[in-house]
């Protein structure tokens, strides 16, 4: 089976760009298994947070998928396209990364 | 094709008495503890606060001799600790685990951490390798994510520690041989950040993302055991890598951790079944006097009986053995573990319908970084603690141990750093983060090798060559893997972008992993004799002659071996 991410890229302050890739995938597999397998064969520099991988205990991987805010980890890859976009809410860094730590957990706004 | 270093080249510089680095279980009782001592504190992680490393992934239990199912004293659970860690473990640390481990669950208690309850006491199941029940945990599957949300919220109603996200600690940095701080990577801006301490302690749990299937969070490459080598401290027992014989193979499984088997097992029992769907574990049982007639195989023991079944042909379709719920009646299974059945439909499993398949998954590490009974490496100011730290449980680990020694060395080694941060001055100078700073500054886009290909490689080297069953050949041939993938990478920093980027981080975790993967390597291939979670195929048994560590140093990028007398006598309170 061939999966397709259509995925919101860029930087904050720089115009988003669309990058598309299709990939091979077994039934079962996640949004973020898919992501992985795009670092590891074809883009590395492709920007998502994930920590615990496949357990949905660090709730790291928020994302848009398919335009609902959704976890990486537990929406399954499907045939054909899905699109992935950063969090609207929550400030831009790059590509699917926002600001997500509270306030008082990062290192710049202090107030 | 270079381009202009990505890195911004003036460096953010934060003071504290006490660094944390590694904000799991442990970390956070460390900053809890080393506040409560009066320091000012920085915990860091490189993830979100308490939502990396092993602990928010625990889904099981919480070893103490807390007494309440049945009774009980810390001796009993000191016995099992060191029955399981097979003639290694450091005894002080053995002690203090299992001595200081009931305060620290009725402190958890205390703070509403929520430990399952059975007729007003807190219920204590019995796991392998414990002589009695003794393991508390919280429902349904919840003890990791619950054990972070409570010391979490211990961290907001703390004065006097800041917590930063997104901080990825490079190095630590020296004056003089002792510790004085750190470097690091903002991860979101790819600013350079210098933290001055009086203390540093690692909190930044195992090695497990070493190998290809694992338990771990993604973070967990074993930086801390790097950052310690390289600040010159003592690692031990590094040969020994804790495999869990049941995690979860197939059907493909999403939201749930990999090892949430056990606590079904301690449940409703559950039969570990081969391809001729006959139970094995007894065929195994009576290689360990402990385990005979029990079913209650040790974690080294399982792994090598699912292993073996899978060498003689008879393992499932995935390559592990079914885990088979069928004999339990359907109502008993949602009465045990309520909404997590609904989770398993979710992914088309039914447990009272079809066994699963589990195979070994690389899990803990017992070894780590060699610290004192305060919890001190050889390095003047830099501390230990969690699953950093080797020796507390030898060869193999009984289960439950891992959350218990987060709390009680976390809570030590944040009060040893207290001390120490009231005695002394501050030692930093700039000229410490120099090294570290130039590292990252030389960083550059070029056609470079895909990093996160490579840790795909480095993790099959790992798993294929120095995983649970070993020989001198495999180890060899890992040894010069390892080489020729340290070629690869080089002496400079991949980088693809300023703002969060992967490549870059992929390289620094590289750096540590590589040296980490030969910590491993370089003591299992010395290690000619099997013991513990170190199965040697060409050198069968236990040799008696080898009832010692191993400790690794590195000087001038080699790595040393040397062999010390397992630690004795109990530690000071």
């Amino acid at each position: 089976m061939k999966a397709t991410l259509s995925i919101q890229r860029g930087a904050l302050g720089e115009a988003p760009r669309h990058d598309a890739f299709d990939i091979p995938f077994e039934h079962g597999q996640s949004i973020l298994d898919g992501l992985r397998a795009i670092r590891r064969s074809m883009d590395p520099s492709l920007a998502f947070r994930f920590s615990c991988i496949n357990a949905n205990a660090c709730k790291e991987c928020m994302m848009l998928i398919d335009g609902k805010v959704d976890y990486a980890c537990t929406v399954r890859l499907k045939e054909g396209m899905t699109t992935l976009a950063p969090l609207p809410k929550k400030a831009l860094i790059r590509d699917l990364v926002t600001e997500i730590a509270p306030p008082d957990e990062r290192l710049m706004s202090r107030s | 094709m270079t381009s202009s270093p990505p890195v911004i080249s003036v460096p953010i510089h934060l003071e504290s008495d006490v660094l944390v680095v590694g904000a799991g279980g442990a970390g956070m009782y460390a900053a809890l503890e080393a506040a409560k001592g009066g320091a000012s504190v920085i915990l860091a992680d490189r993830s979100l606060i308490g939502r990396g490393g092993a602990t928010v992934m625990a889904q099981m239990t919480v070893a103490a001799a807390l007494g309440e199912q049945t009774p009980d004293h810390w001796e009993h659970h000191f016995a099992d600790t060191l029955a399981a860690g097979r003639g290694l473990c450091d005894e002080r640390l053995a002690a203090l685990l299992c001595e200081d481990g009931p305060q620290r669950l009725r402190e958890m208690d205390a703070w509403k951490v929520g430990w399952a309850r059975e007729d007003g006491h807190i219920k204590q199941a019995q796991a392998p390798g414990h002589d009695r029940p003794r393991c508390a945990y919280v429902d349904f599957l919840s003890t990791g994510p619950a054990v972070s949300k409570t010391l979490r919220t211990q961290l907001n109603n703390a004065s006097g520690i800041r917590r930063i996200g997104d901080l990825s600690i490079v190095d630590i940095a020296l004056r003089d041989g002792e510790a004085c701080g750190a470097t690091a990577l903002h991860l979101p801006t790819g600013q350079t950040v210098t933290l001055a301490a009086k203390a540093v302690i690692i909190a930044t749990g195992g090695l497990t993302g070493l190998y290809r299937r694992n338990s771990a969070s993604s973070n967990m490459g074993g930086d801390g055991y790097a950052l310690a080598l390289r600040a010159g401290a003592d690692l031990i027992d590094m040969e020994f890598v804790q495999f869990f014989p049941i995690g979860h193979l197939a059907p493909r499984l999403v939201g749930m951790d990999p090892i949430m088997w056990d606590p079904f097992r301690y449940k409703l029992g559950g039969k570990l079944l081969n391809s001729e769907m006959r139970e094995f574990e007894m065929d195994y049982a009576t290689k360990d006097a402990r385990s005979d007639g029990t079913y209650k195989l040790t974690r080294d023991l399982a792994t090598y009986a699912i292993t073996k079944e899978v060498e003689a042909g008879r393992g499932s379709p995935a390559g592990g053995a079914y885990l088979s719920f069928q004999h339990v009646p359907e109502a008993e299974i949602r009465k045990a573990f309520g909404p997590v059945v609904d989770r398993l439909a979710e992914n088309g499993i039914d447990l009272a319908q079809r066994p699963v398949e589990v195979a070994p998954i690389a899990h803990y590490h017992m070894g780590g970084i060699r610290v004192d009974e305060m919890m001190q490496t050889g390095v003047p100011g830099l501390y230990a603690c969690g699953e950093a730290v080797g020796g507390a449980n030898g060869a193999n680990r009984l289960s439950g141990n891992a959350i218990t020694e987060a709390f009680v060395f976390g809570a030590r080694a944040g009060r040893s750093a207290a001390e120490r941060a009231k005695q002394g001055a501050s030692m930093w100078t700039a000229d410490a983060a120099q090294p570290t700073l130039d590292l990252l500054r030389s960083a550059s886009k070029r056609d470079a090798p895909n990093p996160a290909a490579i840790i795909v490689k480095l993790q099959a080297v790992m798993a294929d060559d120095v995983g649970p069953f070993r020989t001198d050949v495999k180890l060899r041939s890992a040894i010069s893997a390892i080489a020729q993938l340290k070629a690869d990478i080089g002496n400079t920093p991949f980088a693809s972008a300023k703002a969060f980027d992967p490549v870059l981080a992929d390289w620094l975790d590289l750096r540590n992993m590589l040296a980490v993967a030969q910590s491993v390597a370089v003591p299992a291939l010395a290690r000619t004799e099997s013991r513990g979670a170190h199965q040697r195929d060409d050198h069968l048994g236990l040799d008696e002659a080898w009832s010692v560590n191993q400790i690794v140093t590195v000087s001038d990028g080699d790595i040393t071996l040397r062999k010390v007398m397992p630690t004795t006598g109990k530690a000071a309170a």
